[in-house]
């Protein structure tokens, strides 16, 4: 919306609101938590934005606006009901605490659509969630970990004990059980999604106690730069961490949100918006391997072929027979884990070295 | 593994020693700056910007020195020429800082930066045990030891400082025995802003070797406290410097052992230490009187 | 050319009026040179800052940013009041963020651990024990700074990592909504716990606001016309006549600190039982460290804060409109505050001297006894 300066002072008297510059067919807007420069989720985030606009035509076709670094307390309703008032067609909102005040908000302009990412609650019509089932490459890097690792142990800084961290760190510990019954994981909570300081403090410490892999569930590049100092090898988080650590980097499980963007708007555009609860993986590519690098051929070779497993539907992550820590059974022989179960998980399985918080 | 747990821990009790230390002495001069945590920021943002663009560290390093102190004249005018109240003026400075350095910083985040190198010396660094600790650390862990005791050394025993200590005791005496109180803060200010800059680059440039927006994430806050913590003694700072580092590596390690505390009461830690130690030291009233700049804070106009 | 300060016989009530506008002018110049240099049209991005938000004074279609900007200057309202009584009296309470979130968590106890009580007291025992949480909260650096001498600048800034970070344990663990799938967070208020809202046709603005208000005229009213006021600023600006005038140091210590804890407390439980609705670990998004600009930016005065705090929650709508409308960096919010309070406090020393450029430094003479200036806290 752009506002002349005449306009400015004729808005007392007129209360016109400004005409718009170029008629867009479809505003999309996204609400961040974060910066769009963390390198990390909002980052991700900002490039699926960005290649939605290309792939749907560009600047004509698609308006696009941002809030940046949106507090997740009372300022997120308030940052959604400007999008809501400002003409903005569809409103991402991308983060978990956004839940309620999408809602709030949703209840009051049903006419238009609202997608919150990583929610559970879809109280109107107009209110769809997604998520991306990131475990599937935590399970993957679990099986590169093992089969890499000399010491037999991976150091996992992890950021808040949430279902979805729960979930990685499982399917890391699984992934490499597959391949090392033996292998074992050191967790240190950061508590903390972004704090390059304290990562690079949790990395050096996990370093010190004789990890020689380190994953990451926090958002900053410092843990694949310490890694890269201390000459071991790590695993990028949420984007291509490779610029960090070019002889580190195993892998990297990039979020790519491009596709669920463009169709979702797209489907704005055609009038084919229809309520959804999305959770999707590897296969519909949401979530994506970066190139595995820095490791022997035949570990490329086996963490390609479980990759592909996962893809094709071969394979769930999450398939019997599963113990929980304690030792009694969760899955039995075969037994696929249930999406309701994983999305509230709470408990570890098996093998994981550390007591989660409760 | 101890040799390298002792090098993580003196790489997180550098950038606050350095802060800290630059802060002591504007303290000892009758000043009060709450903008640490501003000039910090912008020495890391200056820091990362120059040795990115340049390619040399030690321009960053520069770079980074010259940002705090140029910061931190903002504050001297105002606290000292306009006579502001300091805290409210050190707590602007940090906010400023924040925002300016977010700004400034927009086109570097995300980009690999360059490194401070680490001191090698053939023979000595390879020595067992003690070679990385004493002879293969980076340089500005060297810089914060000798700044240490240069400033110590500065304060108590040559005139200069007792200037300097005799303006933050009394300025009005100070200023009645001719000395130029206003200029010598001015000086003092500088040295403390220089001084938080680089402790900021030290983040930018080594610690992490990155440029992320408030990436001080309350370091300069901890090197206040580490001043009083310190009761304005240069070394029991370096003391209080280290401690602090231990903690805080010793939580994340307490945890990687699996130690089954929650990991928040772990991380409240450091803080928790600080009151008790700030408690431990200040309730000897005396001792604390005789240390404490009795100036501190005041604001000083000049009679005429 | 130096600058050299003459101190006015008396404070200049000419400059004790104009010189807030003084600083609001000089902000935006600086804010529109900053614009300029980002490139953006300063007019228009000052126009998004200011203006926008408050279109609604006459546009019914904007009037929900009127209650939006009362939402978010409530807390600080509340917040920095109590921090007047502290400042004035010389007591540097830094950590009303962690009296705030003191707060929150002692007011949802009732709702959290008692869901099934129901009734019309819920809410006024909910007020009175968030009130109770800060003031108990605050309590602790008084309590180290009469009996240890503890400096309470800094006991007060570590206490809030500490009440953000019990707050987070409680959030994730005991408290934790056991409906919630595991995400941190406390179960949703029941209705007799939340705030109403003033007028909810127009917006949700709620019954914080009005606390704010309440508490600014009351402790306005306590500071300018009673006994005690003149007690604080008494052994704000001068502890030895305080104590030749009878009054308690230690004491004082203890009535600033608990006003202002009780006040974050307030702030926190009204930030929770109104806007938020339940008890999360993400509440305390640093209301209490911007309050310390909102007091000083009110000169400490609790009805200069009311516009204060309005003021500033302006810069965060603003701020938002500006990064929607032209792309502006969300990061000019803190630089603009930030420039905001330095230009008051250069401001106001107009008010208690007069400023004059001299060219070559003039001549000191030793003999004349430097004076303390008797401050502008």
């Amino acid at each position: 919306m752009k506002k002349s300066l005449l306009s400015i002072a004729a808005a007392a008297a007129v209360l016109s609101l400004g005409t718009f510059a170029a008629e867009a067919k479809v505003k999309a807007c996204f609400v961040y938590v974060g910066p769009i420069g963390d390198f990390g989720w909002t980052y991700q985030h900002h490039q699926g934005a960005l290649e939605m606009q290309e792939a749907l035509g560009g600047e004509s076709e698609v308006e696009l606006a941002y809030l940046e670094s949106v507090p997740e307390g009372a300022d997120a309703e308030r940052a959604i009901e400007r999008f809501a008032r400002s003409g903005c067609n569809i409103i991402f909102t991308t983060s978990f605490g956004y839940m309620d005040a999408t809602n709030a908000v949703a209840g009051k302009f049903p006419d238009i659509k609202f997608e919150h990412a990583t929610g559970y609650k879809r109280e109107h019509p107009n209110v769809s969630t997604y998520n991306s089932r990131f475990h599937e490459g935590r399970y993957v890097q679990g099986v590169i970990a093992a089969s890499i690792s000399e010491a037999g142990v991976a150091g996992y800084i992890a950021s808040f004990p949430i279902p979805e961290v729960v979930m990685g760190i499982n399917a890391f510990v699984l992934g490499a059980q597959s391949v090392n019954p033996d292998f074992k994981v050191k967790v240190v909570w950061a508590n903390t999604w972004f704090d390059p300081g304290k990562e690079a403090d949790a990395a050096k410490a996990l370093i010190d106690q004789g990890v020689d892999v380190i994953t990451q569930h926090t958002d900053s590049t410092a843990p694949m730069q310490v890694a890269a100092e201390r000459g071991i090898k790590a695993f990028g988080q949420a984007s291509d961490m490779i610029k960090f650590g070019p002889e580190t980097q195993l892998t990297s499980i990039i979020d790519d949100w491009g596709h669920y963007y463009t169709e979702r708007v797209k489907a704005v555009i055609d009038g084919t918006w229809e309520q959804v609860d999305v959770w999707e993986g590897m296969a519909e590519e949401h979530v994506v391997m970066a190139e595995y690098t820095n490791m022997p051929d035949d570990v490329k070779a086996k963490a390609a072929d479980i990759e592909a497993k996962i893809k094709s539907g071969e394979f769930d992550p999450f398939t019997g027979p599963v113990n929980k820590q304690d030792g009694s059974a969760w899955l039995a022989e075969g037994e696929v884990a249930e999406a309701g179960v994983l999305l509230g998980m709470n408990f570890y399985v098996e093998g994981v070295d550390d007591q989660l918080p409760q | 593994m101890f040799e390298q747990i002792i090098i993580t821990i003196a790489t997180a009790a550098t950038p606050l020693l350095i802060a800290a230390i630059g802060e002591l002495v504007v303290e000892r001069s009758g000043v009060l700056n709450l903008g640490v945590e501003g000039m910090m920021i912008m020495g890391a943002v200056a820091g990362f910007a120059a040795a990115f663009t340049t390619g040399s560290p030690w321009l960053g390093l520069a770079a980074a020195i010259c940002a705090g102190a140029l910061f931190s004249l903002l504050f001297a005018f105002l606290t000292l020429t306009l006579v502001t109240n300091q805290v409210a003026t050190g707590l602007a400075l940090t906010l400023l800082g924040l925002g300016l350095s977010g700004m400034l910083g927009e086109t570097f985040t995300g980009q690999p930066g360059v490194k401070l190198p680490l001191i090698y010396i053939p023979v000595l660094t390879e020595l067992p045990l003690v070679g990385r600790l004493l002879f293969g650390q980076d340089p500005v862990f060297y810089l914060s030891l000798l700044l240490t005791g240069a400033v110590a050394w500065f304060l108590f025993r040559t005139r200069a400082g007792l200037t300097l200590r005799s303006v933050g005791d009394n300025h009005g005496s100070a200023h009645a025995l001719g000395i130029n109180v206003i200029r010598i803060r001015y000086l003092a200010v500088m040295f403390g802003g220089a001084c938080a800059g680089a402790a900021g680059g030290y983040l930018s440039l080594l610690y992490t070797t990155q440029w992320i927006e408030s990436m001080t994430a309350g370091r300069g806050w901890i090197a206040l406290a580490l001043v009083v913590f310190a009761s304005w003694r240069p070394w029991r700072v370096l003391a209080g410097a280290y401690l602090f580092g231990a903690v805080s590596i010793g939580q994340l390690h307490a945890q990687a052992l699996g130690i089954k505390i929650p990991s928040q009461f772990l991380s409240a830690l450091p803080y928790l230490a600080t009151i008790v130690v700030l408690v431990l030291i200040s309730r000897n009233r005396r001792l604390t009187m005789i240390n404490t700049p009795a100036s501190l804070g005041r604001p000083f106009v000049p009679d005429r | 050319m130096r600058v050299e300060l003459i101190k006015r016989p008396q404070q200049s009530a000419l400059f004790s009026a104009v010189s807030p506008f003084i600083a609001l002018g000089l902000t935006l110049i600086a804010g529109a040179i900053m614009f300029s240099l980002l490139g953006k049209n300063p007019l228009d991005a000052l126009y998004y800052y200011f203006i926008d938000p408050l279109t609604g004074i006459w546009d019914p279609f904007n009037r929900w940013q009127l209650h939006e900007l009362a939402i978010k200057a409530a807390p600080l309202i509340l917040i920095a009041v109590g921090l007047s009584v502290c400042f004035l009296s010389n007591n540097w309470n830094i950590g009303a963020e962690g009296q705030f979130v003191a707060g929150a968590m002692a007011g949802s106890m009732i709702p959290v651990l008692f869901p099934e009580f129901h009734s019309w007291i819920v809410l006024p025992l909910m007020l009175i024990m968030g009130m109770a949480g800060g003031a108990a909260y605050a309590s602790i650096p008084a309590f180290l700074k009469v009996r240890f001498n503890t400096n309470e600048i800094l006991t007060s800034l570590m206490l809030v990592y500490v009440a953000q970070l019990f707050n987070d344990w409680l959030v994730r663990g005991p408290w934790r909504n056991p409906e919630g799938f595991s995400f941190p967070g406390t179960v949703r208020f029941h209705e007799y716990a939340i705030l109403p809202q003033i007028w909810p046709d127009a917006g949700r603005a709620h019954w914080g606001f009005i606390f704010a208000l309440i508490a600014a005229v009351a402790v306005w009213f306590m500071l300018s016309k009673t006994v005690k006021g003149f007690e604080v600023k008494v052994l704000g600006q001068s502890p030895r006549a305080g104590r030749f005038a009878g009054f308690s140091a230690s004491r004082m210590v203890f009535f600033a600190f608990l006003i202002s804890g009780a006040l974050a407390g307030l702030a926190g439980i009204s930030e929770v039982a109104g806007p938020v609705e339940h008890l999360n670990e993400k509440i305390s998004i640093g209301y209490g460290f911007t309050a310390i600009i909102v007091a000083f930016l009110g000169r400490l005065n609790p009805l200069g804060i009311v516009a204060a705090g309005l003021i500033l929650a302006l810069t965060y709508l603003g701020g938002e409109a500006a990064q929607i409308s032209l792309q502006v960096s969300d990061k000019t919010v803190r630089a603009f505050q930030g420039m905001l309070l330095f230009f008051v406090l250069a401001s106001d020393t107009l008010i208690h001297y007069r400023i004059r450029l001299v060219a070559s430094p003039a001549a000191k003479p030793a003999e004349l006894a430097a004076t303390e200036a008797a401050g502008n806290v």
